[in-house]
C-alpha cells in the first residue's frame, strides 16, 4: 500500500481487498468483551478537522483508540490563510509533536493531496473528506457494508450493481466510490440531474443516467447522495419538490428494488428530499450499519498504514499484558 | 562607463552577422563584421563580441504587474524592472489593478516617474477602465491620458468590465486620444470561485471549473461591440481555441482588435493541476493540450499579435498553501523569451523575426508607445536585447531576480538566454546578470 491515503485511486485491486478483509478481522474483534487491541500503542493519530463533522471525526477517534494509539483531536475550522493559521503552519506544528499519522478533512479540494506531499509532515495522511474532491474511508466502509450484504463478506464486487443518485457534482462520497467500485469490478450507474453531473463525467469508469427509474429494477445497491436545499438557489434544480419528484427514493420507487437489494446513505440525510423516512428506516437499509462499518474500516486503514502489513489480529491480542 | 558600444558579429533578428554602434541613446551605424572598426576607434567605445548572438528591438510587454503601490511585499517598480531588463525587456505596461488602483493622472504619474528613476526599463502604466476597478463608473480616462504619463492602454486588468453598456462608452470615449481598451475576458457569473480549466480533470479534482466560455462569451460580444462603435479593443491572455477562432473572424471582418497570449499558456497544461500545487494556479487557467496547440498556431499566424507575460508576483505565504487558498498568478518576465524559444521557435512556428515582431513591434503598436519596437536600423533609438539561442539554462525560483519566486517552470530547462539589454544605448543587463 501506499503511505497516505488521498484518493481512493491510491489502492490497487489487492490493496482493496486487503483493506476489506483487515476490516472484517476489525468487525469480528467488536463481539469480543475487550473491543481493543495493542497493535499502534505509542504511536499518535491527529484529528486534524478544518470543518466540522462530528460522525467522521468520532468514527476515526474510535478506530485509533481500539488500536491503543494516543489521539490528538485539532478543531481549525475556518479558511486557513484568511483566518490565522496556514495549512503548512499546522502541519509544521503537528510534526514537531510527533504526529504518526494525520487524518485529514478539509473544505478545500487537495488540501490532504498538499499535506501529504509537500514535505510538510512525515507521517502517513489520511483524507477523512476534501472540498468536492474525495472522500476513500467513506467508499471502503460503502464497499464493506455491500460485499457483507452482496458478496459473502469476502472476495470482490464483479458484476454487482450499484446506482448512486444524486448531487455527484459536489460530491466526495460519489468520487471515491465511482473508483473503488470500479476497481473492485462493480457495474456503477450516477443519475442526477445533468446540472448535478461534472463535466467530463462521461470519461468516469461508470453509466450515467438522467433518469431514476429505469436503473432500480436491475440494482444490487442504491446510494442516495445528500442534496442540499440550498443548492436551487444556484439554479441546479428548480425546487425542492421537484427534485424529490424526480430523484428522490420514495416507497414506491424503492419497492420497483430487487427483493436482495440494499437502500444506502453517507448521511446526514435530508429526509423528504433525497429519501423518504420509510425507506431510510426500512428494513433493506444499510444506514446506521454504514457507520458500525466505519470504524472497522477505518481501523483497518490506520492499521495497514502505520502498524504493518501481517494479519491484524491472527494471534491473540496481548491486551492487558 | 561609456556611453557609446560596439556590438560585433549579432545576427540582427536572425539574419547575417554585423556590427552595431549605438551613440547617444541612438543606433549610429549598422555594417558588415570589422567595417565599423573606424568609427569605434575614434571615440571611446566599449566592445561586445556577440558572435552567434541574435539582436532583437528591446522586448516591449503589454501586460505586467508590478504591484507598487499597495502590494511592495510581492513586487516594486524597481525589483519589478530589473526582472524585466533581465528577462530582454525595454518597456513594460504596468498593469492598473494596484492599491491605490492606477484611475487617476496622480496615480499613473506616480508609477511612470518609478520607472523612471529606476531606469531598467521604461514603465508605461495602464489606467483602470473603471473608477477602483468595480466596473461601475468610467475613471478619468482622458485625465490619464494627457498625464505626464500619457497612458494610451486602459484595463481593469483582474476584473471584467462585464456591463455591456460601460464596455461600449469605454471603447467609443478613448478614440478622442487613440486609448485602447485592453479586456479581461471572463463572465463572472461563469466563473464563480473557479479554481481551474472547466473538463475531465475539473471533475475528478473536485475543483471548481473555469469554462471556456466565460472567456469566449466575453470576446465574442466585444469584438461586436468594437465593430459596431469603430474602436480599438485589445484582448488579454487568451487561453482557448475557440477564442482565437472568434478572433481570426473578427480581424477577417476588418474589427479593430489585437490579442495577446501569455508564455504559460503557450506551454503548460492543465493536467499540471493534479499536483495540486498552486505554482500552476492562474488566470486564465492553464487549459488543454488543445488549447495550447490553438494559441500557438494563432500567434505564428498572427492572429494573436502579442506575447504579454501577465507577470504577477506573489508572496510565498500566497502561495505556501492549499489551493483554493491560493493567489492566483506566475511570474513571468524573466523567462519569458526562453519559453517562447521553446513553445516557438523550436517548433519552426515562428523565426527570430517572428520573435520581434511579436514581443516588440506589435505590442508598441498596440501600445502607442514611442521610441520603442523600432526596427534595429540607423537613426532608431537603442533599445535592444542580444540572445544566445543556443544557450540552455535550467530555471530556479531561487534565483529570480524578481521579489517574489512563483514560477510554474521552476526546474525546466528553456532552450535560449538573455545576454545583454541597452536602453537608449546604455545597458541594463550585460552577460546575463545586472549591468
Amino acid at each position: 500500500m501506499k503511505r497516505h491515503l488521498v484518493s481512493a485511486a491510491d489502492l490497487t485491486y489487492d490493496d482493496a481487498l486487503l483493506v476489506l478483509d483487515t476490516a472484517g478481522e476489525m468487525a469480528a474483534l467488536a463481539n469480543r468483551e475487550i473491543k481493543k487491541l495493542p497493535t499502534l500503542r505509542g504511536r499518535t493519530v491527529v484529528n486534524l478537522f478544518f470543518e466540522d463533522s462530528t460522525r467522521t471525526r468520532i468514527s476515526f477517534e474510535a478506530a485509533a483508540k481500539r488500536l491503543s494509539a494516543d489521539v490528538i483531536n485539532f478543531s481549525a475550522k475556518g479558511s486557513s490563510v484568511s483566518k490565522g493559521e496556514s495549512l503548512k503552519d499546522t502541519a509544521l506544528t503537528l510534526e514537531a509533536m510527533g504526529a504518526d499519522a494525520v487524518v485529514i478533512r478539509h473544505g478545500s479540494s487537495g488540501a490532504p493531496h498538499r499535506l501529504a506531499y509537500s514535505g510538510w509532515v512525515g507521517g502517513s495522511v489520511v483524507n477523512a473528506g476534501d472540498g468536492t474532491h474525495e472522500h476513500p474511508t467513506q467508499a471502503l466502509l460503502d464497499a464493506f457494508t455491500m460485499r457483507r450484504h452482496l458478496a459473502g463478506g469476502k472476495g470482490d464486487l464483479s458484476g454487482r450493481r450499484i446506482t448512486i443518485v444524486g448531487d455527484v457534482l459536489h460530491s466526495r462520497v460519489a468520487r471515491s466510490n465511482v473508483l473503488l467500485l470500479a476497481t473492485l469490478g462493480a457495474e456503477v450507474t450516477l443519475v442526477a440531474p445533468p446540472t448535478l453531473l461534472p463535466v467530463g463525467v462521461e470519461t468516469w469508469p461508470c453509466t450515467v443516467s438522467y433518469d431514476l427509474d429505469a436503473p432500480l429494477p436491475k440494482s444490487d445497491a442504491v446510494m442516495m447522495l445528500r442534496v442540499q436545499r440550498e443548492r436551487m438557489k444556484d439554479a441546479y434544480f428548480p425546487s425542492a419538490n421537484e427534485y424529490t419528484r424526480r430523484y428522490g427514493l420514495d416507497t414506491e420507487r424503492a419497492a420497483t428494488l430487487p427483493e436482495h437489494a440494499i437502500v444506502m446513505h453517507p448521511g446526514p440525510m435530508n429526509r423528504g428530499m433525497e429519501i423518504a423516512a420509510e425507506v431510510a428506516d426500512g428494513t433493506r437499509s444499510t444506514i446506521v450499519e454504514q457507520v458500525a462499518n466505519g470504524v472497522s474500516v477505518r481501523m483497518a486503514v490506520l492499521y495497514l498504514l502505520l502498524g504493518g502489513s501481517q494479519s491484524a489480529i491472527g494471534t491473540e491480542p496481548e491486551v492487558g499484558a | 562607463m561609456s556611453s557609446s558600444w560596439l556590438i560585433k558579429g549579432a545576427r540582427i533578428l536572425g539574419g547575417d552577422p554585423a556590427d552595431v554602434l549605438l551613440r547617444d541613446g541612438l543606433i549610429a551605424a549598422v555594417g558588415a563584421p570589422g567595417s565599423l572598426a573606424a568609427e569605434a576607434e575614434a571615440a571611446d567605445v566599449s566592445e561586445l563580441d556577440a558572435t552567434g548572438l541574435v539582436a532583437l528591438p528591446g522586448l516591449v510587454d503589454l501586460h505586467t504587474h508590478l504591484r507598487e503601490p499597495g502590494r511592495e511585499d510581492a513586487e516594486t517598480v524597481v525589483t519589478g524592472t530589473k526582472a524585466a531588463a533581465l528577462g530582454g525587456f525595454t518597456a513594460v505596461h504596468a498593469m492598473a489593478n494596484t492599491d491605490p488602483v492606477a484611475d487617476t493622472a496622480g496615480v499613473v504619474e506616480q508609477v511612470w516617474r518609478l520607472g523612471r528613476e529606476a531606469g531598467y526599463c521604461d514603465v508605461q502604466p495602464v489606467g483602470a477602465v473603471t473608477l477602483g476597478l468595480e466596473g461601475k463608473q468610467l475613471a478619468e480616462l482622458g485625465a490619464m491620458a494627457t498625464s505626464a504619463a500619457q497612458v494610451r492602454v486602459f484595463s481593469d486588468d483582474g476584473k471584467c468590465v462585464s456591463d455591456a453598456v460601460l464596455m461600449r462608452r469605454a471603447l467609443e470615449y478613448v478614440k478622442a486620444f487613440g486609448g485602447v481598451i485592453a479586456q479581461h475576458a471572463q463572465e463572472p457569473r461563469l466563473t464563480e470561485d473557479a479554481q481551474m480549466n472547466e473538463g475531465a480533470l475539473s471533475g475528478i479534482l473536485g475543483l471548481r471549473g473555469w469554462p471556456a466560455v466565460a472567456e469566449e462569451a466575453i470576446i465574442a460580444r466585444d469584438v461586436l461591440l468594437a465593430e459596431h462603435v469603430g474602436s480599438r479593443l485589445h484582448v488579454c491572455h487568451v487561453s482557448t481555441a475557440g477564442s482565437v477562432e472568434l478572433i481570426r473572424w473578427a480581424k477577417s471582418r476588418g474589427v479593430q482588435v489585437t490579442a495577446e497570449v501569455t508564455p504559460h499558456h503557450l506551454l503548460l497544461t492543465d493536467d499540471l493541476v493534479a499536483t495540486y500545487d498552486p505554482a500552476y494556479k492562474v488566470n486564465p487557467p492553464l487549459r488543454s493540450k488543445a488549447d495550447v496547440e490553438a494559441v500557438r498556431q494563432g500567434l505564428a499566424d498572427g492572429t494573436i499579435d502579442a506575447v504579454a507575460t501577465d507577470h504577477a508576483p506573489h508572496p510565498v505565504e500566497d502561495k505556501d498553501c492549499e489551493w483554493s487558498a491560493a493567489a492566483m498568478g506566475m511570474v513571468g518576465l524573466e523567462t519569458a523569451l526562453g519559453v517562447v524559444a521553446q513553445a516557438m521557435v523550436e517548433t519552426g512556428l515562428l523565426d527570430w523575426a517572428g520573435v520581434a515582431d511579436r514581443m516588440s513591434f506589435r505590442p508598441a503598436a498596440i501600445g502607442r508607445l514611442s521610441g520603442h519596437g523600432r526596427p534595429l536600423e540607423v537613426g532608431e533609438p537603442a533599445n535592444l536585447v542580444l540572445i544566445d539561442p543556443a544557450a540552455p539554462w535550467t530555471v530556479h525560483a531561487s534565483k529570480l531576480t524578481s521579489k517574489s519566486r512563483n514560477t510554474p517552470f521552476g526546474g525546466r530547462e528553456l532552450p535560449a538566454r538573455v545576454v545583454a539589454t541597452f536602453l537608449r544605448g546604455r545597458p541594463t543587463v550585460l552577460a546575463g546578470a545586472l549591468a
